[in-house]
């Protein structure tokens, strides 16, 4: 049975599965099915229901192999990264919010990356804390921020709630990361003030970079948006006085097709 | 040790538009010229397949220097502790071959006769007074007639699109190429302009309207307003730059070596002449010698500064006796301007092109009465079109919270509903805003970072609230529904990105105590050097700097070729 079906047999939205569903609320993550269940839980693309998180665009069960922790490993930090980035970019009429986009998994492989190490910034001591003008000089580096940050939205949600993060409500949980975002919450090697210009930032990248990052799903932030993605040409466009509404093409359009040299 | 190589005639620090005009040059007068780069050379227009991605290239800078390996230090006075720059912001410096001339957008100015008389022409219309103490204005030892012939060659070489500025200095001939379409958004401003009895024009630009062959027979083709363009590469051979330019014109000569992975840590001289540069081969990890009769520093501001202080080359700048020359007015520019919102209209601004825009120049330069104002200069008023990529614009009224529900809805709606006219407003230099060495941190080859101490003054934050009150103006008169005005000029910010064009420090002039280098960017201090660049900015213009620096570079290379005949001070 795909999740969205079990979902609307239930009749739950999906915010309210994840939240009173128990599994993730408790914090009973374990691994095999259930931890499987839950972690694809968080992700699923569609609130109405009509696709599971495994199928794309009425195509058949198209699995998707990048829906997977590359620096993440415990799915319960997952969630609240999920959660806390769509409340930085949330579902709504427009159309799908940082979850159903699958901004997490941009993120998580961020984490992992280049980026999430700090390969190309200069990160020879001695570290100061420096002014503001004088921008970021923590020696820590960005995944090592992420994960004490997600552990403090977790500690930071306990002391004001007396719950969990991915227990709260929407209101609750905003006013958790405004917290954050207002410099309030105490972290060590960077204030939370940092932590979360730099989540932000990260949550609206993987909403609107090239699906290839794996953020972007199906271009859908790009259609919302009105850009057109990586399109060749616009010599015969530029002067139109009216507003073009363009299909968005993404980076894959530019791809060669790679053939293997054959035997003999 | 050092691995001494064969002799060249000329050897020059970095290949990007200096460092190529200069090859470029001397190598068609039969010079021999090696260029040492330090990046790499993957940045033709094969290597751009993948270029539409915003993430990689404009927020990531995949183009831009690697900080890991060295950036500078910086604070805002002298008695507070600079320290390094860890990520790139305020500004992006480039490396590799083509440098910045890769992924700049291609405004293509001359700067105006007043700048290059700026000290003379100030006083001469109102009195020695009006520059204040610790401004350290000084005429450039050229003015702009002298320059002209220079500008030309330069525009020729890029193939320029544009019409002449009804404000600017003569021109001895039109734009190679006509000016650049026009949209709805550029229209708009040009109306708006004339309406009130400003004087618009197109913004030259160094993306093609038309394919061009320039003077040395190398193609530029027409741009298709993809809207990549700064931070990024050109896949289509489109926009000047040195890699279709003036390296590929070297190359054709025979006698221009390109070394790549190739990073200077010193230039070697003794007795007031050079005798070559060390370098480090980046890739082997081993040093060398590269033995020239004649050095030429073509890097970026940063590195040129930073080479002639760590190489103990010319006397350092102090601020406390303001003697010395090396670091000595260091400028940056402020970015004022207006973004106007707009209800009933929808633009496509996805597209674009770099250099796509139209420009007033009333408030720029002495072009408007500065009798009752508290600064002088100004800045060129500019609306462009260079295509808005969604990471980076999200646009909302003043007053919107920056995430959740209203933010999403509203930074949607008017992505494609806003315009914003903004200037690159003139940076007067300033007894205290300078460059040095920095004591304690260095780049990871063990040479120490270069320090910046820098802040914006009075006379900056007079400018800019001056031009913003233009704008708001001109963004009025185009029909915005809501118009967003800048606020107050803060204390500079290393972080946010406003603009890589930082200028000075081995600045240009007549009178060697107060200037490092002649009108031919020769230093005064060793015959045989030649500093070429924005480096050599006495201040910096309302502009950008591109044009003026071309236009420099040309004239350097004609140095350098009658200094390579006979020797001694050109100038």
């Amino acid at each position: 049975m795909r999740m969205s079906e079990q979902e609307n047999k239930k009749g739950m939205t999906r915010r309210e599965f994840i939240r009173k569903g128990g599994y993730v609320a408790g914090g009973v993550v374990g691994g095999g099915v259930l931890g499987g269940l839950i972690t694809q839980q968080t992700l699923k693309t569609n609130k109405k229901g009509e696709t599971s998180p495994q199928q794309d665009n009425g195509k058949g069960a198209e699995v998707s192999y990048q829906r997977a922790m590359m620096y993440f490993s415990n799915p319960e930090e997952f969630t609240v990264l999920s959660q806390a980035a769509e409340r930085i970019f949330p579902a709504d009429d427009l159309g799908p919010g940082a979850i159903d986009l699958d901004v997490p998994y941009y993120i998580d492989h961020q984490l992992a990356g280049t980026w999430g190490n700090n390969a190309r910034d200069y990160m020879l001591g001695p570290f100061y804390p420096g002014l503001e003008t004088q921008g970021f000089q923590s020696h820590l580096r960005r995944n090592e921020i992420f994960n004490q940050g997600i552990s403090k939205i977790q500690s930071h949600s306990q002391e004001k709630y007396k719950k969990k993060f991915t227990e709260l409500d929407e209101e609750e949980q905003d006013k958790v990361l405004t917290d954050f975002e207002k410099g309030k919450v105490k972290m060590d090697g960077v204030t939370s003030k940092d932590f979360f210009t730099l989540f932000r930032m990260a949550v609206l990248e993987g909403v609107y970079a090239d699906p290839l990052y794996g953020g972007n799903r199906d271009m859908a932030a790009w259609k919302m948006k009105g850009f057109p993605g990586n399109q060749m040409s616009y010599l015969d466009k530029i002067e139109a006085t009216d507003f073009l509404e363009i299909e968005p093409v993404s980076l894959t359009a530019h791809m060669p097709a790679q053939k293997k040299k054959s035997n003999g | 040790m050092a691995k001494t190589l064969p002799k060249t005639d000329v050897v020059t620090v970095g290949v990007g538009w200096t460092g190529g005009i200069i090859a470029a040059e001397c190598a068609k007068a039969g010079l021999k010229v090696i260029g040492l780069e330090r990046g790499g050379d993957k940045r033709n227009s094969e290597d751009f397949s993948m270029v539409h991605d915003e993430l990689r290239y404009a927020i990531r800078y995949d183009l831009m220097q690697d900080v890991s390996k060295e950036t500078i230090t910086f604070r805002n006075k002298g008695d507070q502790r600079a320290l390094p720059m860890r990520q790139l912001g305020s500004f992006l410096l480039g490396e590799g071959v083509g440098g910045s001339g890769v992924h700049w957008n291609g405004h293509t100015f001359r700067f105006l006769p007043y700048d290059f008389e700026i000290k003379t022409k100030t006083i001469e219309k109102y009195g020695k007074n009006k520059i204040k103490k610790d401004y350290q204005i000084q005429d450039w030892g050229i003015t702009y007639d002298e320059l002209e012939p220079y500008y030309d060659k330069f525009e020729k070489t890029c193939g320029l699109s544009g019409e002449p500025n009804p404000l600017g200095g003569k021109r001895s001939s039109d734009y190679p190429t006509p000016p650049m379409k026009k949209t709805v958004i550029t229209r708009k401003f040009r109306e708006a302009a004339k309406e009130m009895g400003l004087h618009p024009f197109s913004l030259p630009s160094a993306n093609l309207s038309e394919d061009y062959t320039n003077p040395d027979g190398e193609k530029i083709n027409a741009c298709q307003y993809c809207a990549f363009c700064e931070r990024f590469g050109c896949e289509y051979g489109a926009k000047s730059s040195p890699n279709v330019t003036v390296i590929p014109t070297a190359k054709k000569t025979g006698n221009f070596e390109l070394r790549t992975h190739a990073n200077v840590v010193e230039i070697i001289h003794k007795n007031g002449k050079a005798t070559g540069v060390k370098y480090i081969d980046t890739l082997k990890g081993e040093e060398y010698i590269q033995p020239a009769d004649v050095v030429v520093l073509t890097s970026y501001v940063m590195n040129n500064n930073k080479l002639l202080l760590v190489s103990n080359l010319g006397q350092p700048y102090n601020p406390e006796t303001g003697k010395g020359v090396i670091g000595k007015n260091y400028c940056y520019q402020m970015v004022p301007g207006t973004t106007g919102f707009f209800e009933k209209e929808r633009f496509n601004s996805y597209m674009g092109a770099g250099s796509l825009g139209e420009v007033v120049d009333d408030f720029n330069g002495d072009n408007f009465d500065h009798s009752d104002l508290d600064f002088i200069h100004g800045g060129a008023l500019v609306v462009s079109q260079a295509g808005y990529r969604p990471i980076g614009n999200n646009p909302v009224p003043a007053g919107t919270p920056l995430w959740g529900k209203e933010f999403k809805q509203k930074s949607i709606k008017y992505y494609t509903r806003t315009i914003s006219a903004s200037y690159e407003g003139a940076s007067m230099p300033y007894r205290y805003n300078y460059l040095d060495l920095d004591p304690s941190y260095k780049d990871i080859y063990g040479v120490p970072l270069l320090r910046m101490t820098y802040n914006f003054t009075d006379q900056d934050r007079n400018l800019y609230d001056y031009l913003g009150k233009q704008s708001d103006k001109v963004m009025k008169e185009m029909g915005a529904d809501t118009i967003q005005s800048q606020g107050k000029l803060a204390d500079y910010d290393i972080v946010p990105y406003q603009t890589t064009h930082n200028t000075g420090g081995v600045i240009i002039g007549d009178d060697p105590s107060i200037s490092a280098v002649n009108n031919y960017s020769q230093m005064w201090d060793a015959d045989n050097v030649f500093v070429v660049g924005a480096s050599s900015f006495a201040h910096n213009s309302g502009y950008n700097p591109t044009g003026t620096v071309g236009a420099l570079a040309y004239r350097a290379a004609e140095g350098i070729i009658q200094y390579s005949k006979k020797g001694g001070q050109l100038a």
